[in-house]
C-alpha cells in the first residue's frame, strides 16, 4: 500500500489550537484565534465598509462604520467587527437589512458635516468617504443645517496640509504619529463637536514620516503640499515599483500623468516596508522632474561647458579609454543605479581591464561585511537581541527604524546600541551604551561580558545592525567591533546598513572594489597622477566623502573625468565630459536592498531630455571600445547576470519577482580585511569628532525637491554642556573648530545627551563644511574647539 | 508665563510618584499649572510633557477636552452662570444681562481689571435651586439680580476671600496620601495583596 488513507486510521492530526472557524454570510471561513471579524473577512474578500481600521495599527473602533450581525444566545446581535475578535463557531453576517440600515446611518452621520467640496479636493476619486457613501450610503441626507465650518487648510507641517472640515476624526493620522513612528505631534483636541486634530500650537508635525498620514487620511483632510492640485486620481497612471533612495528599498507605486511623475505611495510589502514611506523617499520624485536634470551631453571647452551630441561625447570617452595607461581608469559610483546597471559596467570593466572600481563613497563597510551569515530586515525584529553597530537608523534607513521600533514596542526583541551619541532608537533600546567613538571594539568583550547583557545574548537569536555610525572614523572601527560580537555571539548574523539604493547590488553585480582598490586609494592614486580617466557613475566625491581634501585632490589629479549624472554636482561641474543619465523612474530593471532582496523597479515616465539608462551608456561605450556585448535588451542583460553571477538566478528577472522580491545570497568580492586600528587615545583638551548623517541634507535629490529642499538645517557643533563652559563659550555663539589639518567657525550647541569629550557635527548642512578637518589616512579625527 | 517653579515642580514629582504611569499624573499637573499662573501656559503644558513622558501636543489634547482648564488668562473670580432650563425658566437670563451691565462686559469674556470673567455654563445639577451661578465652582443658588450686584461687591471688596479662593487654587492635588494608603509606583497588575484600607473586608 503506497497511500495512507487517513479515514481509515485513527491517525487523526491534532487540530491546531490556534485554528477558529466561523461563518460570514453562510461561508465558512478559517481565521487564527486573535483575528478580527473584519481581517477574516478581508481574507475572503468580504468586504466590509470601514474608515479607521487599518491592518498595520492598533485597532480603535472609532467610525462604526464596521458594523456586522453577529449571531448571539439572544438573536443576532450588531458589533463593530474591527474590534471582535473571531470565535470559534461565530455566526457573522454582513449584508442583513439591520447592517445595511446601520451602515447606512453611519455614513449619513459622517457626511452630516463633511463638505460635499469633492469637485475641488484632492482625494475626490480616490477617497474612501466618497467611495463608500456610494456603496454602502443612503444616496441622500437628511441633514440641511449648516455645516460646521473651520478655517480651510491650515499648514501642520512644512509637508502637509490639513482641513478640518473635511476631517471625519478616523484617528489613523494620530494613531500613525503615536504608534508608528513614535513622533505623537498630533492630537485630538477640544470635545464633542468641536473635536479636531491639531499639532501644538507652534509646534509642527515635523516627523520623518508624516506623509504616511496622508496616504491613510481615508478622506481630504490630510493633503501634501507637493501633490496638492496636481492632479486627479483618474489622470493617473501608475505602475509598482521599488524605492531607491536609501538601502531599505521600500515598494511604492509611481505614479505619473502627462509624462511627468506626481506621487509615489507606499505599498505594503510584509517583509520591508508594510506600506509605510519616509518623507523623503515619498516626495523627491520633484528633483526628478526639476528643471536644472542635464538634458544633453555636455563637453569641458576651456572653463564652461559646451553641448555636444551623444555620439561625439562618447567617442571623446571612448578615445580617452583607449589612449589611458593601462590600470588607470577608474570607476567611482553606480550605487544609485540599477542591477542591470552595474552588471553592464562591470562587464564593460572586466573587458577593458578596469580594475579600480567602487560603488560605495569611502563612507560604508568593506564588502567582508557580506561574508557573515546574514540576516534580514525580518529575521532581524522576528526575535532575540539586535545589536546596533551603525549610524542612526531614524535619520539614515528610517523604514528600518518603523520596523525595528515596532518590534521593540511589540517586546519581541532587544535593542543594544553601541553609539558615540544619541540616536532615533536610543529611547528604544535596552542598553544605549555612549562608546567614544574609536572605543567600541575594545569595549565590547568587557560590554558583553556583563551578566545581564550575557544572558540576553544567549537566550535567542542575535542580529548585528552594522554600518557606518560616523564617517570621521574608519571602517575597520566598526569592522572589529562586528569581529569582537561574533567573537562572543558566533552564531549572529549581520544587517549590512550601507549607504545609497542598490548599493548591495552594485558591489554583488561588478562594481565592488578589486584587490582593496577602494574608493580612498582610487582617489589617492588619482591625486598622485595615476588615473588618466576618472569615471564618475553617479557619484559626487566632492560632495560624499568625509576627506573632502583627498576628493578634491584625486579630482584634480584625474587627466580626465567623465560624469554620469542625472543633475550638474559640484563633482560634475569638474568635469571633461558629463553624460547626462536616466533618473530613477524613467528606466526598468532590479534593485537590491540591504538584505540581498532583489525587487523591480519600473520606467513611468520618458527619460529627461536626451538622457540615458546608464547600462546603455555602458553598452555604447563597449562597442565603441571594440568589445561584443550582445545586450540589447533588458531581458538580455537579466539572461547573462542569471547566468555569470552565482546565487543569481533565473528566477531574479523582472518578469518573475513578485512585489516581495527574492532574497538572493550573493556574496561580493571581498579583499583582505582592513587592518584592525587602533584609535589613539584622545588627548584631554581635543574632542573626538562624531561625523554623521541627517535624513534632510544638501544631498542633491533633496536640494533639488522643492518641498525637501529647505529642511537641511544651520550646521553646528553639539557638545555636551559641560564642555560648553570648559571651552568658555554660550549657546549659539561660533567656535572655531580646527585641528592640524584646517579650521572652521561653526555656532556651538549644548546637548546633554553628547558624551563629554565628543563633538557631534550633522554632515552637509548649511554652513562651514566641517570635513575640511577629516583625512582618510587617520583612523579618528580629534578637533580643538576655541572660543573666538 | 512659565514653566513650573521649582516648588511647583517638587510637588510635581511627588504627584507623578503616586501613580504606577508617570502619564496619569498629566490632569492634577494641569491644575497645579493652572493654579500657578492662572490659566493653563503653553509653556507650562510642554513642561507637564517633558515631566510625564508625553509630547506637547498629547497634553494639549488631553487638557482641550476639560471645560476647566484655561488656555487664556482669566480673572481672578469666574462666575459660570447656568443657562440650562430650570434656570433659564427661574430667569437666569436676567441674571445674565445684570451681571454684563454690572461689569461692562460681554458673557464669555474679562474686565479689564482681570477681576472678573463671565462665563455662560450648562446645567449644574441644582436644577432645586434655580437659577444658580458658581463662582471659581463655588455655588450660589436662587440668585436674585441684587444678591448678584451684592455678591459682586463682596467679591470686589475681598470680603468672600475666605470661602472663595482666587480662581485655579486647587486643594486634591496637595492632599497628603499616607503611605499605607499610596498605591505607589507599582502596577496595578503587579499588585497581588489586598490594600490595607480594606481591613480584612472581602474585596468586591
Amino acid at each position: 500500500m503506497t497511500t495512507i488513507d487517513t479515514t481509515e486510521t485513527n491517525d487523526v492530526p491534532p487540530k491546531d489550537p490556534n485554528a477558529v472557524s466561523i461563518t460570514i454570510n453562510g461561508r465558512t471561513v478559517e481565521a487564527r484565534k486573535g483575528d478580527l471579524i473584519i481581517a477574516a473577512a478581508d481574507s475572503v474578500d468580504e468586504y466590509i465598509p470601514r474608515f479607521c481600521y487599518h491592518p498595520r495599527m492598533s485597532s480603535v473602533g472609532m467610525c462604526r462604520q464596521c458594523m456586522v450581525e453577529v449571531e448571539g444566545p439572544r438573536g443576532p446581535m450588531m458589533v463593530v467587527s474591527c474590534m471582535t475578535p473571531v470565535a470559534e463557531g461565530q455566526i457573522v453576517r454582513t449584508d442583513t437589512p439591520q447592517v445595511k440600515r446601520a451602515q447606512e446611518g453611519m455614513i449619513e452621520l459622517l457626511l452630516a458635516n463633511h463638505p460635499l467640496d469633492c469637485p475641488v479636493c484632492d482625494k475626490g476619486g480616490e477617497c474612501p468617504l466618497q467611495d463608500q457613501a456610494f456603496s454602502h450610503g443612503a444616496g441622500e441626507s437628511r441633514f440641511v443645517e449648516e455645516k460646521r465650518h473651520y478655517e480651510k487648510p491650515i499648514p501642520i507641517s512644512d509637508l502637509v496640509f490639513l482641513d478640518r472640515e473635511r476631517c471625519i476624526l478616523c484617528d489613523r493620522c494620530t494613531r500613525f504619529a503615536d504608534e508608528v513612528a513614535g513622533d505623537p505631534l498630533i492630537s485630538f483636541t477640544q470635545r464633542g463637536n468641536n473635536t479636531q486634530i491639531m499639532t501644538f500650537p507652534d509646534e509642527p508635525f515635523a516627523s520623518y514620516f508624516s506623509g504616511n498620514t496622508v496616504q491613510i487620511c481615508p478622506v481630504g483632510a490630510l493633503t501634501a503640499s507637493p501633490y496638492r492640485f496636481k492632479a486627479r486620481p483618474w489622470d493617473l497612471e501608475q505602475r509598482e515599483s521599488t524605492c531607491t533612495t536609501c538601502s531599505v528599498g521600500c515598494r511604492t507605486v509611481v505614479q505619473s500623468s502627462r509624462d511627468e511623475l506626481l506621487r509615489y505611495q507606499g505599498v505594503d510589502s510584509d517583509p520591508v516596508n508594510w506600506g509605510w514611506l519616509c518623507d523623503k523617499g515619498r516626495f523627491n520624485f520633484q528633483s526628478t522632474n526639476s528643471e536644472d536634470r542635464l538634458s544633453t551631453p555636455q563637453i569641458k571647452s576651456g572653463d564652461s561647458f559646451v553641448t555636444s551630441s551623444w555620439s561625439d561625447a562618447l567617442e571623446s570617452v571612448a578615445r580617452v579609454i583607449r589612449h589611458s595607461r593601462e590600470g588607470s581608469v577608474a570607476i567611482l559610483g553606480g550605487a544609485r543605479g540599477t542591477n542591470e546597471d552595474a552588471f553592464v559596467w562591470g562587464a564593460l570593466a572586466d573587458a577593458a581591464g578596469i580594475t579600480m572600481r567602487d560603488a560605495q563613497l569611502d563612507d560604508g563597510l568593506p564588502a567582508s561585511v557580506f561574508s557573515h551569515p546574514q540576516a534580514t530586515i525580518d529575521s532581524a525584529c522576528a526575535g532575540g537581541t539586535v545589536i546596533l553597530l551603525a549610524p542612526d537608523i531614524k535619520e539614515e534607513l528610517p523604514v528600518l527604524y518603523l520596523r525595528l521600533r515596532d518590534a521593540v514596542q511589540k517586546k519581541r526583541i532587544r535593542l543594544i546600541e553601541i553609539s558615540s551619541h544619541e540616536t532615533g532608537l536610543t529611547k528604544y533600546a535596552w542598553k544605549s551604551i555612549r562608546a567614544e567613538s574609536g572605543t567600541a571594539a575594545a569595549a565590547m568583550p568587557a560590554l558583553l561580558a556583563q551578566a545581564d547583557i550575557a544572558a540576553q545574548l544567549a537566550s535567542g537569536p542575535v542580529v548585528i545592525v552594522a554600518g557606518r555610525p560616523n564617517l570621521a572614523e574608519s571602517a575597520s572601527h566598526t569592522m572589529d567591533a562586528v569581529d569582537a560580537v561574533l567573537a562572543v555571539a558566533p552564531s549572529a548574523s549581520v544587517l549590512p546598513v550601507l549607504r545609497r539604493g542598490n548599493v548591495r547590488g552594485a558591489l554583488s553585480l561588478g562594481l565592488g572594489p578589486r584587490n582593496g582598490n577602494d574608493a580612498a586609494a582610487i582617489l589617492n592614486a588619482s591625486a598622485k597622477g595615476n588615473v588618466d580617466c576618472l569615471i564618475l557613475l553617479g557619484a559626487d566625491p566632492l560632495s560624499d566623502i568625509a576627506d573632502v581634501d583627498l576628493a578634491r585632490r584625486g579630482i584634480a589629479g584625474a587627466k580626465f573625468v567623465v560624469a554620469i549624472d542625472t543633475f550638474l554636482t559640484a563633482s560634475a561641474s569638474h568635469a571633461d565630459v558629463v553624460l547626462p543619465a536616466a533618473a530613477y523612474g524613467e528606466k526598468d530593471g532590479t534593485t537590491m536592498n540591504l538584505e540581498g532582496r532583489v525587487t523591480s523597479v519600473v520606467q513611468k515616465i520618458t527619460p529627461h531630455g536626451t538622457s540615458r539608462a546608464d547600462w546603455i551608456i555602458a553598452v555604447e561605450l563597449m562597442t565603441l571600445l571594440g568589445h561584443e556585448s550582445n545586450f540589447t535588451t533588458l531581458s538580455d542583460i537579466q539572461d547573462a547576470m542569471s547566468a555569470a553571477v552565482p546565487g543569481f538566478g533565473s528566477t531574479t528577472t523582472t518578469v518573475a519577482i513578485k512585489r516581495d522580491g527574492i532574497v538572493v545570497s550573493v556574496t561580493p568580492p571581498s579583499s583582505t580585511s582592513a587592518s584592525t586600528s587602533v584609535a589613539a587615545p584622545r588627548n584631554s583638551y581635543e574632542f573626538r569628532l562624531d561625523l554623521s548623517r541627517k535624513l534632510f541634507d544638501r544631498a542633491i535629490g533633496t536640494i533639488t525637491s522643492p518641498s525637501l529642499a529647505n529642511l537641511a538645517t544651520e550646521a553646528n557643533v553639539f557638545i555636551h554642556p559641560l564642555d560648553l563652559d570648559r571651552v568658555g563659550t554660550a549657546e549659539g555663539t561660533n567656535v572655531r573648530v580646527s585641528n592640524s589639518h584646517s579650521s572652521i567657525v561653526l555656532p556651538v550647541r549644548a546637548l546633554s545627551s553628547i558624551p563629554r569629550g565628543t563633538a557631534w557635527v550633522p554632515f552637509n548642512q548649511i554652513g562651514a563644511d566641517v570635513r575640511e578637518l577629516v583625512r582618510r589616512n587617520e583612523s579618528i579625527t580629534d578637533v580643538r574647539i576655541e572660543s573666538m | 508665563m512659565a514653566r513650573l517653579t521649582e516648588e511647583n515642580i517638587r510637588l510635581a514629582r511627588e504627584i507623578i510618584g503616586r501613580y504606577p504611569k508617570a502619564r496619569s499624573a498629566t490632569i492634577p499637573l494641569l491644575h497645579l499649572a493652572q493654579e500657578q499662573d492662572g490659566y493653563v501656559t503653553n509653556e507650562a503644558m510642554s513642561h507637564i510633557g517633558e515631566l510625564v513622558g508625553a509630547s506637547s501636543a498629547e497634553v494639549f489634547g488631553t487638557a482641550s477636552f476639560y471645560e476647566m482648564f484655561k488656555f487664556e488668562p482669566v480673572g481672578k473670580y469666574l462666575i459660570n452662570i447656568c443657562g440650562t432650563m430650570s434656570c433659564a425658566l427661574m430667569g437666569s437670563e436676567e441674571l445674565m444681562h445684570q451681571a454684563e451691565e454690572r461689569l461692562g462686559i460681554k458673557m464669555g469674556s474679562t474686565t479689564p481689571d482681570g477681576k472678573f470673567t463671565l462665563e455662560h455654563a450648562e446645567c449644574q445639577a441644582a436644577c432645586t435651586e434655580a437659577p444658580c451661578l458658581q463662582v471659581n465652582y463655588r455655588y450660589r443658588y436662587r440668585v436674585t439680580p441684587d444678591e448678584l450686584d451684592a455678591l459682586i461687591d463682596d467679591l470686589a471688596a475681598g470680603n468672600l476671600s475666605s470661602e472663595i479662593p482666587a480662581h485655579g487654587t486647587v486643594a486634591v492635588v496637595r492632599q497628603h496620601i499616607p503611605a499605607d494608603r499610596a498605591v505607589g509606583a507599582i502596577a496595578p497588575e503587579l499588585v497581588t495583596e489586598n490594600p490595607a484600607w480594606l481591613d480584612g473586608k472581602a474585596a468586591l
